[in-house]
């Protein structure tokens, strides 16, 4: 056991360090890192994307994707050593996670070779940001319950229907969506997934505000939207699978959200706060509650550290990689709500903890509900028997989705 | 970065898996449980000849002098087992205590008779209900004899010398006292786990000899709890993980409304959060067996998470288990109670976890000050 960089990893974050050192500065203490962006700025997103192009135009942009499509073929554990390194500085807003980590290997691997080459490279440097349109207002954990539709007519499809929840659709070049092309046949057969133009006529976004204030996400309605039928990924039918690779490359990319508190900066907070006449951190309630969140953040850290060895010894990581998110959001959000509390009257007032409790409950819903990745590492980790399925051999049409007589 | 054990390391979990699936089935421990034995003295020998007793005493006193990765994966797998042998108590503190503190005589006598299995050590902590701290100490350790009573000592019917926390001045020291010498008396009482079977032992004018410099004591006493407690969150790992594979199975193979009762979410999201609950124990005593095998500066703050998350994990498979199981689960025929009364023997023995979470808070401020 050695937590210690190979030398291979050593000499990798030096290199990053160097090109990070000479164009951009490290935080400060105190100041987070670049993040995700909640508002429709064209000023950020403009740095998001000067970042990214300065990035890809030496080296450091994709680490992981083949060189072909304008990556670096870097094994994981290397791209770890660079995320690590790049979360230290002062970096532009990163806007490109959906279409880098979960849309460009889901063109890779069921595109076309123009779609690649039409895509990826400019995908990589930032170019074009791309948004994922899956969900709809009545089929979220439930994706294959969708009903936006694609008609054929000559060589364009037509798109009619709605999407929801997009993030970052206002800002997006292009998206990737999943639409119904056959109402006739079971649920997961009818669907296909689409390339679309988000400049399309017949697109409308409006941005939906979040609980916190910010309007990270959209609706998206399609009203006889042409997309052609060179956009089309995968045959027709075969949506599904599609989808199934966007969703697992979601779920990998997704870490284990902090939601930007630690078990630190509460022990801080403790020490700042008062109850019963004394520092809270004095209380032994307290103290209980805080050692409670940092063994299990402590634990979610090693289990990191854990995976990161098997990426750095060239296997794959084991199941242990997917409780991230379905144990770190959850506590992010006991732990914003926590501390909030601990400040007393005050904690009405919006800094850190509240920030942590308002953005928590969407980390919880976001690429998958705490429900579904329980069920998800309830049937793949531990193998146990799949829901019994009412839908699964029923024509798409004839599945109820509401109570009956609504 | 390497956060893993060797294969050979791995190799050594495998064949004390193996052995211990073979001569300590669950029958093994029941037979323990339900008799006077107190403990499986044949496995007791047989691990001794394998050297697990000595595996981080040295060579030159008879040990193994394997190393503690090789032992916390061996501690897994008495825990996987739940092996009727007084693993803990002997080997992660008697042993570590002499290790740390003893003189030349002493580690000269002691360790190569622990290392053959032929001594079972212990500590003798507790004089009262809730934590061991110096203020609630009154045995006496003065001019070399011992006088004062011991609660609950963890294999205090089997063992033969045990390491007593007593006053002495102002301070607490430690006392190496032989368990067959004059003025000894053991009550046994009952344990929650008759399989590590306890004792209150009270000391009369016993003759017996200091550990460690005079006034070190708590501290000694706190750097073997710590490292015991990283030892024993391995055991309650290999426990853990036992009860997640075997409530598992059990769910998949009970029907209940036409289907596997694994089929129902409220089961399977159970057993995702035990899962869960295991790995995170599991990481957290990887980073403990890492402190330990490198004597880190994070040992204090390692041991802390890791015994708070084994406890956590094992505790909550150990209700989950009885639950799942149903009505069975609550008789005295099937294993589920072998767990449940192990899995808090297990939490309590060192300290409660509530005792390790305030320890833990105040290692961070210590940390977070310095
Ligand atoms: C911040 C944020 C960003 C998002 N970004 C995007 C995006 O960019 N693109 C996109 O396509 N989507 C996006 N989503 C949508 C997200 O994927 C869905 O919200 C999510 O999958 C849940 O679907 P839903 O909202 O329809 O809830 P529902 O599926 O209706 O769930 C409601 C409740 O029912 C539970 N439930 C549902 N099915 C089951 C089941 N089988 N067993 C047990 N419980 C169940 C859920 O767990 C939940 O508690 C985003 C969501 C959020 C919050």
């Amino acid at each position: 056991m050695d937590f210690n960089d190979t030398p291979e990893e050593a000499e990798f974050r030096a290199e990053a360090r160097t090109f990070l050192d000479k164009h951009v500065r490290p935080l400060k203490p105190g100041e987070t890192a670049g993040g995700v962006l909640e508002r429709d700025d064209p000023e950020i997103v403009k740095q998001a994307k000067e970042w990214q192009a300065c990035k890809k135009d030496n080296g450091w942009a994709c680490l992981t994707w083949p060189k072909e499509f304008g990556g670096r073929a870097v094994a994981s554990n290397l791209n770890v050593v660079w995320n690590q390194e790049e979360g230290k500085y002062a970096t532009a807003a990163n806007i490109f996670g959906i279409g880098i980590g979960m849309l460009g290997p889901t063109i890779m691997a069921h595109g076309t070779d123009a779609q690649k080459s039409q895509h990826l490279e400019r995908m990589a440097r930032g170019d074009d940001v791309w948004c994922q349109l899956f969900s709809e207002p009545s089929a979220g954990s439930d994706l294959a319950g969708l009903r936006t539709s694609a008609v054929k007519d000559g060589d364009d499809w037509l798109l009619n229907g709605q999407k929801i929840w997009t993030t970052g659709a206002q800002f997006s070049e292009w998206g990737m969506i999943v639409t119904r092309t056959d109402p006739n046949v079971a649920k997961h057969a009818g669907l296909t997934y689409f390339i679309v133009d988000m400049k399309s006529p017949g697109i409308e976004i409006r941005p939906i505000k979040q609980i916190n204030g910010d309007s990270g996400f959209n609706e998206v309605f399609f009203s006889d939207t042409r997309v052609p039928d060179s956009n089309r990924v995968d045959a027709v039918g075969n949506g599904w699978a599609v989808a199934l690779t966007t969703l697992m490359n979601e779920r990998s990319s997704i870490g284990a959200g902090g939601g930007g508190m630690r078990a630190e900066d509460l022990i801080r907070l403790a020490q700042d706060c008062t109850l019963n006449g004394r520092p809270a951190i004095e209380d032994s309630a307290v103290r209980q509650k805080i050692a409670n969140f940092y063994v299990n953040a402590s634990g979610l850290k090693y289990t990191g550290y854990r995976t990161l060895t098997a990426l750095s010894r060239g296997t794959t990581p084991g199941p242990e990689s997917s409780i991230g998110k379905m144990v770190g959001a959850p506590m992010a959000q006991e732990l914003g709500s926590f501390a909030t509390e601990l400040m007393g009257i005050t904690g009405s007032q919006i800094s850190g903890p509240q920030e942590t409790y308002l953005g928590s409950p969407g980390l919880r819903i976001a690429g998958g509900t705490d429900e579904i990745l329980r069920n998800i590492l309830a049937e793949r980790v531990l193998r146990l028997p799949p829901e019994p399925r009412m839908d699964k051999k029923v024509a798409f049409r004839e599945i109820p989705t509401a109570p009956p007589g609504k | 970065m390497n956060f893993d054990f060797s294969d050979d390391q791995k190799l050594l979990q495998k064949t004390a898996r193996d052995f211990l699936e073979e001569r300590s089935p669950l029958a093994v421990n029941r037979n323990v449980l339900e008799s006077d034995l107190h403990y499986d003295a044949d496995l007791w020998s047989a691990a001794a000849e394998m050297g697990w007793q000595g595996a981080t005493i040295p060579e030159e006193y008879g040990g193994a002098g394997f190393g503690y990765l090789e032992l916390v994966l061996i501690a897994e797998e008495v825990g996987r087992s739940l092996a009727p042998i007084p693993f803990d108590s002997s080997v992660y503190l008697a042993t570590e205590a002499i290790l740390l503190a003893g003189n030349p005589e002493q580690k000269k006598n002691r360790l190569s008779a622990l290392a053959a299995g032929e001594a079972i050590g212990t500590l003798a902590l507790a004089e009262g209900r809730g934590e061991v701290h110096p203020n609630n100490i009154e045995t006496r350790f003065e001019g070399g004899k011992l006088t004062g009573t011991k609660l609950a000592v963890a294999n205090g019917n089997t063992a033969s010398f045990a390491i007593v926390a007593a006053k002495a001045g102002d301070g607490v020291a430690l006392a190496l006292v032989d368990l067959s010498a004059d003025g000894v008396t053991r009550s046994p009482v009952d344990s929650i786990d008759p399989t590590r079977s306890i004792a209150n032992i009270e000391f009369k004018n016993t003759p017996a000899e200091p550990l460690g410099d005079a006034g070190q004591g708590w501290e000694v006493l706190q750097r073997v709890l710590d490292r015991g407690a990283i030892m024993l969150a391995f055991e309650q790992l290999g426990g853990a993980s036992h009860v997640l594979e075997l409530t598992k199975d059990f769910t998949m193979g009970r029907y209940a409304f036409g289907r596997p009762i694994a089929s129902f979410q409220a089961i399977k999201h159970r057993l995702a959060d035990l899962y869960a609950a295991v790995e995170l124990a599991k990481s957290n005593c990887f980073y403990g067996a890492w402190a330990l095998s490198t004597d880190s500066d994070e040992l204090g703050i390692a041991a802390c998470n890791a015994r708070v998350s084994a406890s956590t994990a094992f505790d909550l498979g150990a209700v989950e288990m009885i639950q799942m199981y149903g009505g069975v689960g609550y008789t005295w025929e099937y294993d589920c109670h072998l767990f449940y009364r192990r899995a808090k023997h297990d939490s309590v023995v060192l300290g409660s976890p509530a005792e390790w979470r305030e320890k833990l808070v105040q290692r961070l401020v210590a940390k977070n000050a310095a």
